[in-house]
């Protein structure tokens, strides 16, 4: 038995041992400990190292505050650094290190930095460190970096499980304390639907670390019981270790529920719950504050509230003679408290009657004090108490103004607060147990009547009062060094030279002394910060300002808030409905936007993915190739005014189109560049069936509706997007016909006469499969599109490949798909970016000029910066064995590589199977009327200067012969 | 934030996507001889008040209706919520 | 103004650091001055200071609401680069990156221009030929890119989740000389240099209307009282569209919320600045160890400097994907800044049609980069009355004509640029 000091009480389960480690030496605690309490009880004092001066720190808080006991959990790829051991709860086996030491604990080489401190005051590195210029990135930072930085990330994936959820209730109470209790008691008691989530393991709150009673019974003993009670009721959720740190828009809040600390791998360590409440009870309690005074940052000094904690709710006496200073009347009671737990009281020091701490000693921990008068006291503890600051800053997240309350010399909650939410107990500024009891009572029965459940709710019987802090900030002479920020290492005298250089606004002493930017997010050191400000400019403390709120309240892992959106499970995977026809047949997929595609399908002995491409153009061009292009957008479009709908968003027109035929379209945006390209087939004559760019099947779709709802309200239309509900099948190739003439169902006529270029139909297959067929080609073969219901995607494909066996049917990826539009010349997503209009694209004949159509009015005005007067053309190598690369930029020849030269860029390049050499489109400045010019597609990123010339786009069959055939 | 929907009641807003101020339901005529210009006005102009804003959003994870949400841009507060197309029908887009 | 150096600190920290005086001059303002710039951000400060030292005005103020630097170059993620796409970008940008090059030097303010790199990863083979297309461009302006394939990140990133990722990682983008600014010592850093050049710094002054007679600006009316001016330069990043307002202006900007974050501190390990290429995440760590990151706009107008959950954890996904090992560093701080988020993502430095009433504003999410040469550029325009070379195509009436300078192709919605 190591915990020599542990003493008698407390809420641990001394039954049982659990066993943990820090830096390397192995420790007891029990169940109910925190790593803080543990630690204590096993006498360990000096836990960390402050961040600037390396000195050494222990334990100051019990809680969330904390801003010195920061240590590195786990170990290899679980090693969580930064964790408050106050927050900690201790399992059996727990393994901790401290952090931010170069050499043991004990002796940190760093901590030569203390020495020079004089030199290193507030900002000094905005005024040094800038010759020579080039030691900055090479000498300076690499050391600053070093220096800097509290724990280590492992630099391993973090292995751990992270979950998500969401919860609706009427009554959301944060805080399990005393007034939380009785809120969520009221609330629950009244028939409302509570969430009561405290982000302790143990729900109480102070009523665990004070002596209190109520109803009777020990306070300790009455949180049990309500806590029993609430979990009682069916319609009440409890949620401890669960941390509400955010308020959001209209009553949204964010929670981060850590789950038991040996909960096994296979389940989440922590939850991210989104919570909507229709009213919130914030019982967030407060925090104490310390005072400021020279030496105040030894481990020992401890604020008061914590050091009564440790001795009342785990049993640990936080020094054998313990020293209490206090700026009100309770530091006198909580030396009473003390002694009847059987510990040794030095003094207690009243800083509100004059009473001050001039100085401490003790280099790895507190030996004695020095009083103001003097006197020189042994100790190994000082409990300092501040007084308190409610938790309002769940108050402030939505803009929210704290108001300033001088009773207790802190801010409370304004006057308007987020929709729905009561401030009720110590977070609202009532410190003594009947107040947090009543007010929390009536906040909660008043929040359950809001959502629709009035009921008279019990009254608690407890007595206790509030103390009355004394507006004494700071004790002590102005001499020596006294901590404002424990962790930043910010003192009272940077505050003063901050407002010396000129930096006296609250946000520029923040910013320049880094005050309050520590991982306590200011909790210990904002409003003593301020305080020092003003009491240094005359100001009163509100005059002088307050930072602003923003979540989260504690700072809360980035594993939790990705959840399980990660690796694989980052974005959701779309397959087509011919998935698995093409993973029967060996394709490789690639990822095009959510959608895998197939992007080739090797074959045995082919040794890249050009072999397998490569092949796929070339038999798709000799006999027949199928390629699922399920992903492309298909949008239904009916009703009287289907066709005016058309009309008006393509710039080119419909009006003429026949029953039965298809159409290219190219849609514009307002501002007259292109938006996106498709087919659009009339089945009927109110019917059409649009086909979008799988990329854009989306924004189409919403482009559509709101052409339909919001410009053209009046139209009798009607839009149904069907893209998942359609497996489709390009099937091009000189044999194409031959092949689905074997799986049309008569009597349909296929022939050439019956259903030539740009037809299309609704019509049975393979023996009464419903069926669309278009015969439209992306590949300039004889091609058409076949599209059945989704559910015999991979059938029908199957389907083809069997019946097309003797033909030489074979399966083509994306790939191969963009080889041959490329030989073709059509643009694509390269060339439609957004970027283009129709007139870059050699397009602007198309446009109509005789009817109002989206993009209309800005046609031809519009263009891209740099890409003003560029037009789509074809380019080949001089060459011909010359690669050509994607992204290069055009040179004339003998010109010097300058924005000023430049003469466009390459948007596509494919080495073309059927010309034996490489192809691209490009945009070149005043392209079309430069036809058999030579310049250098010039790539500087990838060392490539190749000499081409300008050709058409068009690099196969320009005259369209095999499309009609 | 929560939307509530004409039809559908409250919905969190990730369910929607947003467009921007509803004065782009009031499209000037592309066949007028100033279209440009009506159209250079209509498209890239903006009130942009801090205050109350009228404005698109479509609910694309929903009934993939368009609303007219009247919102608060300094409180995000919201006010309304209408179908556009009712509104647009109704011809009071442009209040 | 006393020079700051190694030395300085020795001298005071000897002394008892008694001698250091404010970095700038919290001014009374004057009934008049030949130039008032509106805004004490980066880019106000910059532009006075440019007036001051560049181009030799006498009499300037820099009028400002709230305390100086308190807008976004208090508030954003600290990166500096020059990758863009776009010619009238690309020109500017490289500028602006040549100009930090050597801010410390001639401001004598120690910003912690820290030039470790950015780096822009693809993830797809329609990416990497956009980004081969940018890189060309970025070589072009001079400026530098380097293509980085796979086996070079693994080399430099080995933490990055190659081969479990949604979206494998191809390759990236490299700028070495992008990096990172300390950004409040920008603000500091001017106005301490603009003070010294006789500017007046005039804090918790709010701009409350225009004094225009004849189509001439001829002052301003403030919270402390009427000034005078000659010429009025409005920099005022977040309300531009309520303070042209005030001059009869309807902008072609929204305003949107842009949230970004910080960690804990945590020992170096990352290094460069790093943009996801397959979502919204980017990130670097500062010198203190915090990581800091972003990701895209919350997409709903707002001044409300905050925004809402769903987009921190999108942005806190993007970096789970991309790397794994920050999943148990803690989210410390977030906020939300106000973009003036332009119609075709990119700024404005111009005229105005009030005569001696110049704007610069729009500068959606890159105004922080922007600042020296924005600084440069706006200076040019107030004192030549001719916009600077560098800036020739920000132009207010580029709308009307067309003239777009639209890096993502995604046209005349803010929120998507």
């Amino acid at each position: 038995m190591t915990q020599h000091h542990r003493i008698g009480g407390g809420l641990v389960d001394r039954s049982q041992s659990l066993s943990f480690t820090f830096n390397g030496r192995t420790m007891q605690g029990h169940p109910g400990d925190t790593l803080a309490s543990a630690l204590l009880a096993n006498g360990v004092r000096l836990v960390g190292r402050s961040f600037k001066y390396h000195r050494p720190r222990g334990m100051f808080s019990a809680g969330p505050e904390e801003p010195n006991a920061l240590v590195t959990l786990g170990e290899g790829a679980r090693t969580e650094p930064n964790t408050r051991a106050t927050m900690a709860e201790l399992f059996n086996g727990l393994q901790a290190a401290s952090q931010n030491h170069r050499g043991p604990l004990g002796f940190d080489l760093m901590a030569a930095t203390d020495l020079l401190a004089p030199f290193l005051g507030a900002g000094f590195y905005y005024k040094t460190f800038m010759w020579p210029r080039a030691f900055w990135e090479r000498v300076y930072e690499p050391l600053i970096r070093r220096a800097a930085g509290l724990g280590a990330l492992s630099g391993q994936d973090d292995p751990g499980l992270y979950d998500k959820g969401y919860r609706h209730c009427d009554v959301l109470v944060i805080g399990a304390g005393p007034a939380g209790m009785a809120a969520a008691l009221a609330a629950g008691r009244a028939g409302a639907r509570v969430i009561l989530a405290d982000e302790d393991f143990r729900p109480g709150g102070r009523l665990l670390a004070e002596w209190h009673e109520i109803d009777g019974q020990p306070g300790a003993d009455w949180a049990a019981a309500a806590w029993a009670e609430l979990d009682g009721m069916e319609h009440v959720r409890l949620m401890p270790r669960c941390t509400v740190f955010g308020v959001y828009d209209h009553g949204i809040c964010g929670a981060v529920e850590l789950t038991a600390p040996d909960t096994p791998e296979d389940r989440p360590r922590q939850v991210m719950w989104r919570i909507y409440a229709r009213r919130t009870v914030l019982c967030a309690g407060a925090t104490e504050r310390s005072l400021v005074f020279p030496g105040n940052d030894r481990p020992g000094v401890m604020l008061a509230g914590a050091v009564q904690a440790y001795a009342n709710r785990w049993a640990v006496a936080a020094g054998r003679n313990i020293a209490v200073l206090a700026n009100h009347d309770g530091g006198a009671d909580l030396a009473e408290e003390l002694r009847a737990a059987g510990l040794s009281v030095a003094a207690v020091v009243e800083a509100h009657n004059g009473q001050g701490v001039a100085a401490t000693r003790g280099r790895l921990g507190l030996r004695g004090v020095t009083l103001g008068d003097g006197r020189r006291l042994d100790c190994d503890c000082l409990a300092v108490s501040g007084g308190w600051s409610p938790n309002i800053h769940l108050t402030c997240h939505l803009d929210s103004r704290p108001v300033w309350c001088d009773d207790i010399q802190a801010f409370v909650p304004g006057s308007v607060l987020p929709e729905g939410m009561r401030v009720a107990g110590a977070a609202n500024g009532a410190f003594s147990l009947p107040d947090c009891l009543a007010e929390g009572q009536a906040a909660g029965r008043a929040a359950a009547e809001a959502a629709g459940h009035p009921a008279a709710a019990p009254v608690h019987r407890a007595s206790g009062i509030a103390h009355a802090p004394a507006p004494v900030w700071r004790t002590g002479p102005e001499k020596g060094r006294a901590w404002v920020d424990l962790q930043n290492d910010v003192t009272a005298k940077d505050i003063a030279l901050a407002r010396r250089e000129g930096f006296g606004a609250v946000e520029h002493l923040k910013r320049y002394t880094t005050l309050g930017m520590a991982t306590d997010q200011g909790k210990t050191s904002n409003l003593p910060g301020l305080a020092l400000l003003a009491g240094a400019t005359g100001r009163s403390i509100p005059e002088t300002g307050t930072t602003r709120y923003r979540p989260p309240y504690t700072p809360v892992s980035i594993g939790a808030f990705a959840g399980r959106e990660r690796g694989r499970h980052f974005r959701p995977v779309r397959h087509t409905p011919a998935h698995d026809w093409a993973a029967r047949l060996g394709a490789s997929f690639t990822e095009s936007g959510l959608w895998l595609r197939a992007e080739w399908f090797a074959r045995p002995g082919e040794t890249g993915w050009r072999d397998s491409v490569d092949r796929e153009a070339r038999q798709t061009r000799a006999a027949v190739g199928i390629c699922d292009v399920s992903t492309l957008g298909k949008i239904d479009i009916r009703g009287r005014d289907a066709l005016s709908f058309v009309d008006f968003v393509f710039c080119n027109g419909f009006a003429s189109l026949p029953v039965g035929k298809v159409r290219y379209g190219l849609m514009l945006r307002e501002d007259g560049l292109v938006m996106d390209d498709g087919t659009t087939a009339r089945l009927g004559e109110h019917h059409f069936l649009m086909t979008t760019t799988t990329a854009n099947a989306g924004p189409v779709y919403r482009h559509l509706e709101f052409v339909r709802q919001c410009l053209q309200p009046h139209w009798d239309v009607h839009l149904v997007p069907e893209t998942d509900g359609w497996a489709q099948f390009s099937v091009a190739g000189p044999k194409s016909r031959a092949l689905l003439s074997r799986l049309v169902d008569a009597p349909f006529d296929i022939s050439n006469a019956g259903f030539p270029f740009m037809a299309c139909a609704e019509l049975t297959v393979c023996g009464g499969t419903r069926a669309r067929l278009f015969r439209i080609s992306f590949s300039g073969e004889l091609a058409y599109e076949i599209a059945v219901p989704a559910r015999y995607g991979n059938a029908l494909g199957a389907a083809l490949m069997e019946a097309g066996a003797d033909l030489g049917v074979l399966a083509y990826g994306v790939e191969a798909l963009d080889v041959m539009r490329v030989e073709k010349g059509h643009p694509s997503g390269n060339e439609l970016n957004g970027q283009t209009g129709p007139v870059h694209l050699g397009m602007d004949r198309m446009a109509s000029r005789r009817k109002d159509y989206v993009g209309r009015a800005r046609l031809g005005i519009s263009h891209v910066d740099g890409a003003e007067d560029v037009q789509l053309v074809g380019v080949r190598p001089v060459r011909e064995g010359d690669t050509l690369w994607n992204g290069a930029h055009f040179l004339e020849p003998g010109a010097a590589a300058t924005l000023e030269a430049d003469q466009g860029w390459m948007s596509s390049v494919t080495h073309s199977p059927a010309l034996g050499h490489a192809v691209g489109l490009a945009f070149i400045r005043n392209g079309a009327a430069r036809i058999g010019e030579r310049l250098r597609a010039v790539d500087l990123v990838r060392g490539s200067d190749v000499e081409v010339e300008i050709v058409p786009p068009h690099f196969l069959d320009p005259e369209g012969e095999r499309l009609h055939a | 934030m929560m939307i509530d929907h004409p039809i559908l009641g409250p919905r969190d807003a990730e369910e929607f996507v947003y467009l921007g101020d509803a004065c782009l339901m009031v499209r000037p005529d592309g066949m007028a001889a100033d279209a440009a210009e009506a159209f250079a006005t209509y498209l890239y102009a903006r009130e942009n008040p801090a205050g109350r804003h009228r404005e698109l959003w479509f609910h694309e994870q929903g009934d993939q209706s368009w609303l007219i949400v009247t919102r608060c841009t300094r409180t995000h507060a919201i006010e309304k919520v209408e179908l556009a197309q009712d509104a647009a029908r109704a011809g009071v887009v442009g209040q | 103004m006393k020079r700051f150096s190694g030395l300085r600190i020795l001298a005071e920290g000897l002394t008892g650091n008694a001698g250091w005086r404010p970095h700038w001059r919290d001014a009374a303002p004057a009934e008049a001055y030949d130039i008032v710039i509106v805004g004490g951000g980066g880019h106000g400060l910059a532009t006075a200071y440019h007036l001051a030292e560049t181009y030799g005005e006498a009499r300037i103020a820099v009028v400002e609401k709230g305390w100086i630097g308190g807008g976004n170059v208090g508030r954003n993620t600290t990166v500096v680069r020059a990758n863009y796409l776009l010619p009238a970008n690309q020109r500017f940008y490289a500028l602006s990156l040549r100009m930090w090059e050597r801010f410390e030097q001639e401001l004598n303010y120690n910003a912690m221009v820290s030039q470790r790199g950015i780096l822009n990863l693809y993830h797809s083979d329609g990416q990497r030929d956009a980004y081969i297309r940018r890189g060309n461009a970025i070589r072009f302006s001079g400026a530098d890119a380097e293509h980085l394939d796979r086996a070079a990140l693994e080399r430099m990133w080995p933490f990055f989740d190659y081969d479990n990722a949604r979206f494998p990682i191809r390759g990236g983008l490299w700028q070495p000389r992008g990096g990172t600014v300390r950004h409040d010592a920008v603000a500091w850093g001017y106005a301490r240099a603009a003070s010294a050049r006789g500017v007046d710094i005039v804090q918790n002054c709010e701009v409350t209307g225009f004094d225009i007679q004849g189509g001439r600006i001829a002052g301003l009316r403030t919270s402390r009282g009427a000034i005078g001016a000659g010429r009025v330069g409005i920099c005022v990043a977040g309300h531009s569209s309520r303070v042209m307002e005030m001059a009869g202006m309807n902008l072609p900007v929204e305003s949107h919320v842009l949230q970004a974050f910080v960690s804990e501190g945590l020992k170096p390990c990352i290094p460069g600045v790093i943009g996801f290429g397959a979502g919204h995440f980017y990130i670097s760590q500062s010198d203190k160890g915090g990581l800091v990151f972003g990701g895209d706009l919350d997409g709903y107008n707002s001044y409300a400097q905050r925004g809402n959950l769903p987009m921190v954890e999108h942005v806190c996904a993007g970096g789970m994907a991309l790397m794994p090992m920050i999943g148990r560093a803690r989210l410390l701080r977030m906020w939300g800044g106000v973009m003036d988020m332009t119609m075709d993502g990119s700024p404005i430095i111009d005229r105005t049609p009030v005569e001696g009433l110049f704007f610069n504003g729009g500068w959606c999410y890159g105004g922080f980069k922007a600042t020296p040469a924005s600084g440069l550029v706006f200076a040019h325009l107030i004192a030549t009355g001719t916009p600077h070379e560098a800036a020739a195509d920000f132009r207010l009436d580029r709308f009307a004509r067309g003239h777009l300078i639209d890096e993502a192709g995604s046209g005349p919605q803010p929120n998507l640029h």
